[in-house]
Order: C-alpha cells, then sequence, then structure tokens
C-alpha cells in the first residue's frame, strides 16, 4: 500500500461517477474549501464528469488568494530591505500587492528564496548570522503546525536573527461566514482534509449544528474527492444534515493533538482582513507577545503602505461562491494570467485561473 | 493549503531534541520533522507537509475504503451498504 | 500591478513559461525589423547560403545559465555542447562545428573552468560536432554566477528536407523519445532551500545521431522539438501555435520515472511542466509510428519512447489532455518558471 496509485484508480473512479450519477435527483451546490481539492479537480478533470445537475464551488481555501493585501504589501517592503534573506513558499512570489510583487522585489534587487519548509529558513538563518532571515508564514491549519515549531525551535535555541511574518487564516471561521450570508447558494462543503488531520473534526460538528449544512471531510486524490462528493450528495438527497469522514486514512476525531497543543502556545485569534471578503473576527492566528522577538510585523516597522485593491476586482464575491468567474466582467479581457487584477487569477489553484484554463479554447476568440 | 503527500519513513534521527526522519516518497527522499508524529517507526507511511509529518497513515483505514470502493454498484442492494458506510463515517 | 507593465525582467522571464515567449514577440521580434517578423520559430534557422547547393545552412544559439553548476548527469559544460546540437537536430540538421563564448567571474576556480572544459570536448567528440571558435570574458566577483556559457552552432540540412512546424497536419501521431522530467528534478535536487535525495540523473545527450537515423529510415518527420525548459507542455504549446494545430494529449501515456514523479508530488510540480535536455517530440504521419518507436527502441540515446497523442483539426493552437478518469484538461503553460508550491 503506499496511498496514492490506490486512490486515484481510473476504474473505480468511473465507478464512483456512475454511483454519483445514479443518486443525484436534483441540481446541488457543493463548495470545496482547499486549494488542493481544487488543483485535483481541476488536474483530473472532475467537475465536467460529474452530472451537470452538481454544481463544483471553489471556496476561499487557497492563502494565496485569501492573505490580506496589506500583509502581502507588508511582506514586500520587507524583503526590499538590504539585511533581509525572505523566504517564502513558492507560491506567494506572483501574488499581487498594491504596486509590485516578490518578483519585482527580487529583480530590484531583494534577496527573495524560495524554501520547501520553514525549517529550510531557519537553517538559512543559522547559517547565515549576519543577516535577518524573514519566513513568510501564510497557510491555513495545515501549515501553521510547521511555522510554530520554526519558531519554537528559533526561540530554544536563541536564533534571534530569525523572524516569521505570520498570516494565518483559519478555515471554520470563513465557511461560517459564507453559510451566515444570505446570499449564499452553497448546499454541502467538502472540507479540507489535512485541515482536519490537524485540527480534529470538533469545529465542524458545531458548523453543522448552527447551519444545518452537510460537511464531509475529504481528502486530495481523486477518489477521494469523488467519494467525498458521493457522501454529500447521499446526505443532500436524504435530506440529512451531518459531519462525515470520508478520509478515515488520515483524519481523526481530535486529530493532532501534540500540534494543538504547540499551536496554542505559539499563536493566539486575531480578526483577519481576507482578501477580497472583508474582515472576519477571530479568524487568524498571529503569534503571542512572548514570541514577540520573532515577529517580522513587530521587528520591521515598514508603516508607509498604502494598501490598493483595484476596484473591478470581485475575487472576493468568486471566493465565497457567490459570483462565478467567467461571469465576471473584467473575466478574460482586463484581467488574465498575464496582466492579473487579483490573486484568484494568479495562483493555480485561484478558481478564476482554474476556469481560464477552462475556457481557453474559447477565450482566445475573445482576447 | 493542503499539499500533504503520503511517504514512507526510512529512517530516524534526532537535531537538537527535534524527532527528525528521511521520508521516501517512492524514489524522492527528504528529511522531514517528526516531532508531530513521534510514534512514527521506520516503515510507517506519514502524510508531509511543508516539511513536516503531520499523521501516520491508517493502513487498516485505507483498505477499508478501498474494499468498499469495490463492493460499490457490485454487490445486491449497493445503496443500503452505501447508507451504511456514511452512518458509520458520521460516528468517528 | 500587471506584469506586463513591469520596467524590469523579472525571473518569471527566464523559465521557460508565457511570459518568455512574450518578451520574443513583443520586444525582440518587432525591434529586429520585418525579417524577423517573418521568422518562424524553430530550434535553428535554416538559410540558403550562396547559390545554392545540396545544402542548406542550418544555425541556432543558446546561452546557458543553469545552477548549480555541477549536477546529476552533467554540468554546465555538457548542457552547452549537447542544448545547441540537439537545436540544429531538430531541423534535421548534420551539425557540423560550435562555437562558445565564456563569460567566467572573477574568483572560479581553474579546476572547475578545466573540469568544464574537458566535458565539452568529450561531449562534442560524442556528438561528432567539431568546437572550432570561442570567446572569454571574465566579470567582476558577484556577478556571473560562476561561468556563463553561449554556444552557437551550425549544421546542413539537405535541400529537400524540410522540418517545420508548418508541416505537421491534423492526424499525425506525437511520439515522445523518453521519459520526462529528469533534468529538472536532477538540478532542483541540488538547489538550497529545495535539496532532497533523488537517482535521477540528467538526461542530457545528444540526439543527433537518433534523429538522423529517423531521416535515414526514409521516415516522413513532419516536426520535431527538443524538450528544455518548460518541459513537454513547453514544446507542445509552442508547437500547437506555430503550427495552429489542437493536439489532444492522452495523458496516461506519458511516460514519468518514478522518481521524477515522487519528487513532483511534494514540491507541487506538474511532471509536464520539468526541463528536460536529452528528450523530444516528433510528430510523424500516423502511419509511420511503428517506424519511428522502432528506431528510438533500438538506439542507444534514446529508451522508452512513447506514443503520447494526435494532432487534430479542433481547437487549433490548443493543448488539451485526456485524463486518466476520461477528463479533459486544457494545457497551458505556466506564466513563468513553475515554482514549488504548498497549496
Amino acid at each position: 500500500m503506499k496511498y496514492l496509485d490506490e486512490f486515484a484508480d481510473p476504474d473505480i473512479a468511473k465507478r464512483l461517477l456512475t454511483q454519483i450519477r445514479e443518486i443525484t435527483t436534483q441540481s446541488w451546490r457543493v463548495m470545496e474549501v482547499c486549494g488542493g481539492q481544487t488543483h485535483a479537480i481541476i488536474t483530473n478533470g472532475i467537475d465536467e464528469l460529474l452530472p451537470d445537475t452538481i454544481s463544483l464551488v471553489h471556496g476561499p481555501g487557497c492563502p494565496v488568494c485569501v492573505t490580506p493585501l496589506e500583509m502581502i504589501d507588508r511582506a514586500l517592503a520587507i524583503a526590499a530591505l538590504d539585511e533581509v534573506i525572505f523566504c517564502s513558499f513558492g507560491d506567494m512570489l506572483r501574488v499581487p500587492g498594491s504596486a509590485s510583487d516578490l518578483f519585482a522585489v527580487r529583480a530590484g534587487g531583494g534577496d527573495v528564496r524560495i524554501v520547501y519548509s520553514p525549517l529550510d529558513a531557519l537553517a538559512l538563518a543559522e547559517e547565515n548570522p549576519d543577516r535577518d532571515v524573514v519566513f513568510f508564514g501564510v497557510g491555513f491549519e495545515t501549515t501553521a503546525p510547521a511555522n510554530a515549531m520554526a519558531v519554537q525551535a528559533a526561540f530554544e535555541r536563541g536564533i534571534d536573527n530569525f523572524s516569521m511574518l505570520v498570516s494565518h487564516v483559519l478555515v471554520p471561521p470563513a465557511i461560517a461566514s459564507i453559510m451566515a450570508s444570505e446570499r449564499s447558494q452553497v448546499d454541502a462543503f467538502l472540507a479540507a482534509g489535512h485541515v482536519c488531520t490537524v485540527m480534529g473534526m470538533r469545529q465542524y460538528e458545531r458548523l453543522v449544528d448552527d447551519h444545518g449544512v452537510p460537511i464531509v471531510v475529504t481528502g486530495f486524490e481523486p477518489l477521494d474527492v469523488l467519494e467525498g462528493i458521493r457522501r454529500a450528495i447521499i446526505q443532500l438527497e436524504a435530506g440529512r444534515a451531518e459531519l462525515d469522514n470520508a478520509y478515515e486514512r488520515a483524519v481523526t476525531q481530535e486529530g493532532n493533538v501534540l500540534a494543538q497543543e504547540l499551536l496554542e502556545r505559539v499563536f493566539e485569534p486575531v480578526d483577519r482582513a481576507w482578501r477580497g471578503i472583508g474582515t472576519i473576527g477571530e479568524s487568524g492566528w498571529k503569534l503571542r507577545d512572548a514570541y514577540a522577538a520573532f515577529d517580522a510585523e513587530r521587528r520591521f516597522s515598514v508603516d508607509h503602505i498604502t494598501t490598493v485593491e483595484p476596484s473591478a476586482c470581485r475575487a472576493g464575491e468568486v471566493l465565497q461562491g457567490l459570483l462565478k468567474p467567467n461571469d465576471c466582467e473584467a473575466f478574460g479581457t482586463t484581467c488574465t494570467p498575464r496582466s492579473p487584477l487579483g490573486a484568484p487569477m494568479v495562483s493555480s489553484e485561484g478558481a478564476c485561473a482554474a476556469y481560464y484554463q477552462r475556457d481557453a479554447l474559447t477565450m482566445r476568440a475573445r482576447s | 493549503m493542503c499539499l500533504g503527500i503520503p511517504g514512507k519513513v526510512v529512517e530516524l534521527s534526532d537535531d537538537r531534541g527535534m524527532v527528525m526522519g528521511v521520508i521516501d516518497f517512492g524514489g524522492a527522499t527528504r528529511r522531514v520533522c517528526l516531532a508531530y508524529t513521534p510514534d512514527a517507526r521506520v516503515g510507517d507511511y506519514v502524510i508531509v507537509h511543508a516539511g513536516f509529518a503531520i499523521s501516520i497513515l491508517d493502513e487498516s483505514a485505507a483498505q477499508e475504503s478501498l474494499e468498499l470502493f469495490e463492493q460499490l454498484g457490485f454487490v445486491e442492494g449497493a445503496e443500503e451498504t452505501v447508507a451504511e458506510a456514511t452512518s458509520e463515517g458520521t460516528r468517528s | 500591478m500587471r506584469l506586463r507593465e513591469y520596467p524590469q525582467i523579472t525571473m518569471a522571464h527566464g523559465g521557460g513559461g508565457q511570459l518568455g515567449a512574450d518578451l520574443v514577440t513583443d520586444l525582440f521580434l518587432p525591434a529586429f525589423g520585418a525579417a524577423a517578423l517573418d521568422a518562424e520559430l524553430t530550434d535553428a534557422a535554416v538559410l540558403a547560403v550562396g547559390d545554392g547547393g545540396p545544402y542548406r545552412t542550418a544555425f541556432t544559439t543558446d546561452a546557458h545559465v543553469v545552477k548549480p553548476l555541477f549536477f546529476p548527469g552533467g554540468n554546465i559544460g555538457t548542457l552547452a555542447v549537447n542544448g545547441t546540437v540537439n537545436d540544429l537536430a531538430m531541423v534535421g540538421a548534420q551539425p557540423i562545428a560550435l562555437a562558445t563564448a565564456f563569460v567566467i567571474e572573477e574568483g572560479f576556480e581553474l579546476r572547475l573552468l578545466d573540469q568544464i572544459a574537458r566535458s565539452m570536448g568529450r561531449a562534442a567528440k560524442a556528438a561528432n560536432v567539431r568546437l572550432v571558435t570561442g570567446d572569454t570574458k571574465v566579470v567582476e566577483a558577484g556577478h556571473g554566477d560562476g561561468v556563463y556559457i553561449t554556444t552557437s552552432g551550425i549544421g546542413a540540412v539537405p535541400v529537400d528536407l524540410r522540418v517545420a512546424p508548418d508541416r505537421i497536419q491534423p492526424g499525425d501521431c506525437i511520439i515522445v523519445s523518453g521519459p520526462v522530467g529528469r533534468h529538472g528534478i536532477a538540478v532542483m535536487s541540488q538547489r538550497e532551500g529545495l535539496e532532497f535525495g533523488t537517482t535521477i540523473t540528467s538526461d542530457c545527450a545528444p540526439l543527433g545521431a537518433v534523429t538522423a537515423d529517423l531521416i535515414a529510415a526514409g521516415i516522413e518527420v513532419h516536426a520535431m522539438r527538443d524538450l528544455t525548459r518548460g518541459g513537454l507542455l513547453a514544446g507542445l504549446c509552442e508547437l500547437a501555435d506555430a503550427a495552429d494545430v489542437g493536439l489532444a494529449i492522452e495523458l496516461g501515456d506519458v511516460p514519468v520515472p518514478d522518481p521524477v514523479r515522487a519528487a513532483c508530488s511534494f514540491l507541487g510540480l506538474d511532471p509536464l511542466s520539468v526541463a528536460n535536455e536529452g528528450t523530444f517530440v516528433v510528430f510523424v504521419p500516423a502511419s509511420e509510428a511503428d517506424k519511428v518507436l522502432a528506431v528510438m527502441n533500438s538506439h542507444p540515446d534514446t529508451c522508452k519512447p512513447a506514443v503520447i497523442g494526435t494532432v487534430v483539426a479542433d481547437h487549433p493552437a490548443s493543448v488539451v489532455g485526456r485524463t486518466s478518469l476520461g477528463g479533459r484538461r486544457v494545457l497551458v503553460r505556466p506564466m513563468g518558471e513553475q515554482l514549488p508550491r504548498i497549496c
């Protein structure tokens, strides 16, 4: 058992699709809240294989798309400082800030480096004692444990030339916000499997109870995604609204307790402005005061930041499932992957970029 | 946010008190921190995200999932099996 | 801010993605004049020189800036020789001679320069091409990343042979000469911040002999393209564009070595966009496919070739893949270089 090929078996996929087709009698809108699941859907062409009555909506599950603009601008300002080595996951390099992005900062002489793990950034700090190494700590609850451990290790080892620019966002408040909106059209959610691997399933029970919408914890391989959808449809067709775990091999009720303990120790809740969506209360994490020395936000005063979002960008509505990318006036005309107005057109998991690639065949005629 | 990939633990070590390991993803190996999965043993499969193992994969749960898939549409009263599966899922 | 409006070049322009292609069509070609605008954007230019004769001259150039300079399976020197030899081979040319220019950083170790030069000598010999002239310059420490090498090459194309994108027709079969993604993964495995262990080595190799065999076997070769930065995807997208045809790719048939797949999995990369250096695609009428596979299977420089798709009249200038689930995936080049991701 290698856990990959087995969960991509085309014959079983076809059987799952047949099952889904057989049980679907009405139109349903299912939202997946994870860039990784969006990626699996797009690269396998799953949404086109589903019956037309099932609409898959891509939610705000991609840190590239939802990291607050002000935080991006702050990152760009810090990365441009001479003494700084700015380390980031590759995803963030093309995200547009108000006037620039990390690629442009690098072109202008900033030392911007891609790393695979925050521990790589920590190692760089140890190897370069005369420079300030800053790591861009973005992501959801899946990534927060990695970032927490890097900060904790810096703290214990006294690596005082290391700091983190923390911009974590949390999934449950986002789902609650979407469900609470009167414009919401989502019938069921596929919860992000690895977020639940870390945090467990408890927070989602409350969401199901409060809003009466089915939530299925779903994995990332093609069979996982199809099974998540199948279980959501079963509930919807039966008029049920329950929390269901379709990723049993990697998710337990209580989650990873060790990770939760360190998260509690290192981070505290904070209100966050989700790009395009607005402020959602207590929907993010920041470093606690005990770790102030490792908080890049406190360490570097980069205050002359004027944040300007192009007004034509409707990313927020797209991310909440209120607008389909190809219904946006700017889509394919003033907003394309070459000249993106907002983050969802930049990230390969962004809903707008995904739609653009799908529509590329007809888009060529338009542009 | 969720690029977590299964890989096999092939080596365990320690870096200044932090449990580390080498994970084999099927021909590419990487040094990974196992602090959040301290019970991982050589031969176990873990989910790795951003250089950290976040869970040990449950092989029996994986087998059960695959067996369930195998039964889909081939067993009489398949819909019943499916309903059982979902209610079992909510139990966990 | 729109990347197109940047006043400066960024790394995204160099990655074999769409932005790099834009730079050629939007900045260089218009500046080079009308003749350049008419040029076919193939791997090498094929020119008539003098008043005819049995051959035309193929002419090409390549700049090499790889980091690290030494990687599993080769170094910047072997890349410099094979890369240019391959550009000539892709238009059906017999490579004749190479010229190489070195930009060397002050402080670079002579011992390493010697190793690189010797590798180039060996590679030239293996590719049956002569290194006939060159140039060296030294730049101050802090510039040049050790050494940059630019190689130009000339070759001879029989006057009655034309291997070019406009020969591609609906119905043609698309064949890849071997497994993809090896070079990019070999190089990336050594890159700081990403390092990982792997047995994969670069596929850097000369392709002149196998392309000559394809032509000598009397196979009607319509077009060829060696896969470099941007991977299989870039090569296919460029050809679909140049020939204004649609390409239908059977994604499950694209050969990807397990270690490449493994590395791509945890870095979040698509093997189709990972660089290659000794692998190419060839377009032939469907009836010739078996002959192509026979030549490639028995040639020492290629192994595990595979038919990966067909040229179609639908969706011109677009590449569409069929996933193993039977779904559809529109294949588009990334904007810049493909980057590792967590999302």
